[in-house]
């Protein structure tokens, strides 16, 4: 059980401060390469959304450049969260503690942190956000192979060309509300986006946000790297 | 002078003729939500394509190769004079033959019908595009794209009703039929019309053009084709390349002829609510996240929360076994 709460990787460093490795850096560049296909993708895939968006195709070197980049970045997204989500899901996995942690979702909000149940890796809005993009993503790279007209024209027909095209439009929309609420999230929350930087987090950090997963990391006297 | 020429029939006018047909003409341009109004309005031209009087000669196709000067390859006979397979990015008009035995009579009827772009007067095409002027439409009816515009992207393909454009595999650029915009634009008809030796297809105002079909259809219902009729389809707003049916009340006879063709509803909410609600809630998070960014209160750990970790994580290793 307990290795299913902790990720390679992760490791306690005590001292004072306490340090903790939450990614480590292959997980990081994996992160980083992600991050950067969804935005030149939701870049690229604007600019073909709505006219007062088209001058961003200017970034790609032009409307035919856009049109011609945007679905292999697309390919480069989707294999790169597949190696994010071949790390991630088990420790996504819902469970009971995240409903409680959603009833307490206002407590967040308003800064009551301490009467929130105690989560393990991630918490339930993490956990969201993890599955949104996953779902998300699979939508968009097969709606997306059916809208790749170089090469996929005769796959489908015009008529399912019709709905992949409406469907891929709507949940780029949607995992770019998700991406954003991401992106708000881990600014809001100080402290994390160090965590995909140099990788660690300070132990305040997971006392206070991730107390399940520091105490099982301080359980185990094999997750300790030398002080910090 | 008319502002537009009234038929291919005649020859081309042999004086200086400027350009007739200009940016100040068009009526709408894809993804231009701000185009100013047109100083005027060219009266509505259409190409009448009377079915039952084409003799399958493909003149028109010649033709139009030759005026738009594309090269489609060649291909193999497979048993029927269509040829090529479909419009191609090479070819604008194609003449489709099927053969339909009619359930009244028991006779084997042999249409044809020149298929190609019909000028929707609510095109199709031109509300899938996402490219600024790629798609343009003037006030005589003309549709026409503008290739230094386009990205290639085919969401006109999907937005078309009849399945006309065609994305070129060399230039990455859609085709379809122009009207011949650029001899309209100089007092010519269409190529096509102009070859036609049965006059099967001819043109003209819209108006002139429906006339003439109500003599055409009249002689054809005077001939037993009860149920001849012009096929002008509201549901795109009519458009400005018609046909004459022997068989009017069932046009997917030819070859596939839309019965009611109107732009699809899924289409319609792509480039509607889906375009308006998406950017207006991705607007709206975007500016709510910086504003409470700014604003309200962020998490932070505290000093407790650090000395808590430590006294869990007490000194060493050793400590905690
Ligand atoms: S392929 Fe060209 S004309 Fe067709 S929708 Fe795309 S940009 Fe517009």
């Amino acid at each position: 059980m307990s290795d299913v709460e902790l990720e390679p990787g992760d490791a306690l460093h005590p001292g004072k401060p306490v340090i903790v490795d939450r990614y480590r850096g292959a997980t990081r560049l994996n992160h980083w390469v992600t991050a950067i296909s969804l935005v030149l993708l939701a870049l690229s895939g604007l600019s073909m959304f709505h006219p007062s968006l088209f001058f961003l195709t200017a970034i790609f070197g032009g409307g035919q450049a856009t049109r011609t980049i945007h679905p292999w970045i697309g390919v480069v997204l989707f294999f790169s969260f597949l190696l994010l989500f071949l790390q991630f899901w088990r420790l996504n996995l819902w469970n009971r503690t995240d409903v409680e942690w959603v009833a307490h979702a206002k407590d967040l909000v308003s800064g009551h942190e301490e009467k929130m149940p105690e989560v393990g890796k991630y918490n339930a809005g993490q956990k969201f956000i993890f599955w949104s993009m996953s779902i998300l993503i699979s939508i968009l790279i097969v709606t997306g192979i059916m809208i790749w007209d170089e090469y996929f024209f005769d796959l489908t027909s015009i008529e399912v060309k019709r709905f992949a095209v409406l469907i891929h439009a709507v949940a780029a929309v949607i995992i770019i509300l998700v991406w954003i609420l991401h992106v708000y999230a881990g600014i809001w929350v100080r402290g994390s986006i160090n965590s995909m930087i140099t990788g660690s987090v300070s132990g305040g950090w997971a006392w206070r946000h991730h107390r399940k997963w520091l105490k099982r990391l301080a359980a185990k006297p094999a997750n300790r790297g030398g002080p910090a | 002078m008319p502002d537009s020429p009234t038929t291919a029939v005649s020859n081309p006018p042999v004086q200086e003729f400027v350009n007739n047909l200009g940016a100040s003409d068009m009526i709408s341009r894809s993804a231009t939500g701000d185009l100013p109004p047109p100083a005027r309005r060219l009266t509505e031209v259409a190409k009448l394509i009377d079915v039952s009087k084409c003799i399958g000669c493909k003149a028109c196709q010649s033709a139009c190769i030759e005026w738009n000067d594309t090269s489609p390859a060649i291909e193999d006979n497979v048993g029927i004079y269509m040829n090529p397979h479909d419009l191609t990015p090479e070819m604008f008009t194609l003449m489709r033959f099927s053969e339909w035995v009619n359930p009244e009579t028991d006779n084997l009827e042999w249409l044809i019908r020149k298929d190609g772009c019909m000028h929707c007067t609510d095109p199709g095409c031109l509300k899938a595009c996402p490219a600024p002027g790629a798609i343009v439409q003037y006030s005589n009816g003309i549709v026409d794209f503008v290739h230094e515009n386009c990205i290639g992207c085919g969401y006109c393909v999907k937005g078309c009703p009849f399945n006309i454009p065609r994305i070129s595999k060399t230039d990455h650029r859609a085709y379809k039929c122009t009207l011949c915009s650029d001899r309209v634009a100089v007092g010519q008809g269409p190529a096509c019309a102009k070859a036609c030796p049965t006059q099967a297809i001819v043109f003209g105002t819209k108006a002139d053009m429906i006339k003439h079909a109500e003599g055409r259809i009249t002689d054809l219902k005077s001939r037993g084709y009860a149920n001849a009729g012009l096929y002008d389809p509201p549901g795109v707003g009519g458009t400005h390349v018609m046909y004459v049916l022997h068989h009017a009340d069932k046009p997917h006879i030819y070859d596939g002829l839309p019965d009611n063709p109107k732009i699809s509803a899924v289409v319609q909410t792509w480039k509607g609510v889906t375009k308006y609600v998406g950017l207006a809630a991705m607007s709206f998070a975007a500016a709510a996240s910086v504003l409470h960014g700014v604003f309200a209160k962020p998490n932070r750990v505290a000093p407790e929360d650090d000395a808590n970790a430590e006294r869990l994580v007490g000194g060493g290793p050793e400590e905690r076994t």
